[in-house]
C-alpha cells in the first residue's frame, strides 16, 4: 500500500479559499469538511506527484459548483445577464461597503477566480486548471472581476457624501 | 503592444509573474498611461485587502472536527473498521509499553516537533506576499511580542553568514501552547524557518535529530523547556549548517547571565 499523503497542511489554505468563498464561517468548514471527505475517498485517483493543493481546491471547486445548483436551480444560466455592463447610473446601487461585501455581489463563477488569483497565489494556468475552463476565460473572468470590484468599492456610500453644515 | 495582450500583461504585473524585462516595459507604460495605472493600482489594493480580510484564517486554530476528517480512514466495511481499530489499539499500547521500557516518559514526543515544524514550514513559507505576520523590519519588537507570548525570551539566530536574512515571524498555536515561527530567505528566495516551542512535559534534552515530513527536511532538538526545529527544503547539508549556527547562537546567548 503506498503512503497517503498528508492532507492536514493544506488545512489552514483550504479554509480561507472557503471562508473568502462563502462569506460565512460554518458553511466554510462545512465546505472544507465536504471536501476532506471526497478527497480521502478519491485519493487513489489522484497522481502522485501531482499538485496535491491544486487537486483539492479541484475537488472544492466541483462541490461549491453543485451546491450552487442545488440552491438556485433557475439561477444557474445568468452569468451573462449579470455581465452587462454598469452604466453610470448604477453606480450608486453598486458601491460596496468593504471587500466582504463586494466580493458577495461578484457572480460566483468571478470569485472564485479573484480569490484563487489575488488571495491563493494559484498561477493563471493553474486556476485553470482547478476549475476546468480554458485559460482565456479565466482571463477575461479575472478582467471582469477586478473592474466589477473597482466598481463597487469605488462606489462613495451615499452616507458619506452628506456634508455635515 | 494588442489591447487584449497589455490587458493580460497588466493582470501579471499586478500578480507579480511578469519576468522583469517585461515588467519594466509595463512600469514605462504605466508611467505615461494614467487609466492603465490607476486600474493597475486599484487592483493592487484589491489583492492587498483580500490578504487584510482573510489571512486571519490561516492563523485560527484547527476545529478538531476538520483535523479529524483528513485521518478518517476510508474504509466502508465494518468489519475492516473494526480490524483498523484494533490494530491501532495494539500498536498504541505497543508503543505505550516501548516509551515505559526506555524511559517511562511521554515516548515520541518529539517527533511531533518535527512533524508540527514541518507542516507549520510547509502552510507558510509558499506565501509570496504575506509569509510573516511582523516583518523584519520590526525586529525588536517581533521578538519581544514572540517572547512574551511564548514565555520564554527568545532569540532570532543571525543566519547572515550562511546567506540567509531574516523576513519576520508569526505566532501559531500548538497543544503545548503558542509557538513562534521565525522565517528567513535567502538571495534566489528559498525559504527555511525556525520553529520554537514548548517541549512537552518530561521531554529530557536531545542532540541534533533529522527526519524529513513530506519532502521538508527538519532538524530539532530540546534545550531545556523549549523545542526547536529548522524546516527547509535546501537540502539536508545546507539544513544541518543553519541548525548548527542557530544551536551554536541560542546555546551561547543562554548561558549569558
Amino acid at each position: 500500500m503506498r503512503a497517503r499523503p498528508d492532507l492536514i497542511e493544506h488545512l489552514p489554505r483550504l479554509r480561507r479559499y472557503a471562508r473568502a468563498l462563502t462569506g460565512d464561517v460554518n458553511r466554510a468548514d462545512d465546505l472544507v469538511q465536504d471536501t476532506l471527505e471526497r478527497a480521502l475517498a478519491k485519493l487513489d485517483l489522484w497522481q502522485p506527484g501531482s499538485d496535491l493543493r491544486a487537486w483539492l481546491f479541484t475537488l472544492m471547486h466541483n462541490l461549491f459548483v453543485n451546491q450552487i445548483r442545488l440552491r438556485r436551480p433557475q439561477e444557474t444560466v445568468m452569468e451573462d445577464a449579470l455581465d452587462v455592463p454598469v452604466s453610470g447610473g448604477q453606480m450608486e446601487a453598486l458601491a460596496a461597503r468593504d471587500i466582504h461585501e463586494a466580493l458577495a455581489r461578484l457572480p460566483e463563477e468571478q470569485r472564485e477566480v479573484l480569490l484563487l488569483v489575488g488571495l491563493e497565489q494559484f498561477g493563471y494556468s493553474e486556476a485553470a486548471q482547478v476549475l476546468g475552463v480554458p485559460m482565456g476565460t479565466v482571463m477575461s473572468r479575472l478582467s471582469r472581476a477586478r473592474e466589477r470590484m473597482r466598481q463597487m468599492l469605488a462606489g462613495e456610500p451615499a452616507i458619506k457624501l452628506k456634508v455635515v453644515k | 503592444m494588442t489591447a487584449e495582450l497589455l490587458e493580460q500583461e497588466l493582470h501579471a504585473y499586478v500578480d507579480g509573474t511578469l519576468p522583469e524585462a517585461r515588467r519594466l516595459e509595463v512600469e514605462t507604460w504605466l508611467a505615461t498611461h494614467p487609466a492603465d495605472a490607476a486600474r493597475v493600482q486599484a487592483w493592487t489594493g484589491q489583492n492587498q485587502s483580500l490578504h487584510a480580510a482573510f489571512d486571519a484564517v490561516l492563523n485560527e486554530p484547527l476545529p478538531l472536527s476538520l483535523v479529524r476528517a483528513t485521518r478518517r480512514p476510508n474504509m466502508t466495511m465494518p468489519f475492516k473498521t473494526l480490524t483498523a481499530m484494533l490494530a491501532m489499539l495494539v500498536t498504541g499500547l505497543l508503543g505505550y509499553a516501548i516509551g515505559l521500557g526506555s524511559s517511562g516518559l511521554a515516548p515520541a514526543a518529539p517527533a511531533y516537533l518535527a512533524r508540527d515544524a514541518a507542516i507549520a514550514h510547509a502552510v507558510f513559507s509558499p506565501e509570496a506576499r504575506h509569509p510573516v505576520e511582523v516583518d523584519a523590519a520590526h525586529a525588536d519588537h517581533l521578538v519581544a511580542w514572540l517572547s512574551k507570548r511564548v514565555g520564554t525570551q527568545l532569540q532570532a539566530p543571525d543566519f547572515s553568514a550562511q546567506g540567509f536574512e531574516l523576513l519576520g515571524g508569526r505566532l501559531l498555536s500548538g497543544e503545548t501552547g503558542p509557538v513562534a515561527q521565525f522565517m528567513y530567505q535567502d538571495g534566489i528566495e528559498r525559504r527555511v524557518t525556525l520553529y520554537v516551542r514548548r517541549a512537552a512535559a518530561g521531554n529530557q534534552e536531545t542532540a541534533f535529530r533529522h527526519a524529513t515530513e513530506n519532502g521538508v527536511d527538519v532538524f530539532y532538538w530540546i534545550d531545556g523547556d523549549f523545542g526547536y526545529a529548522l524546516s527547509g527544503q535546501i537540502g539536508r547539508q545546507a539544513i544541518q549548517r543553519l541548525a548548527d549556527a542557530a544551536y551554536q547562537q541560542l546555546v551561547t546567548a543562554s548561558a549569558k547571565p
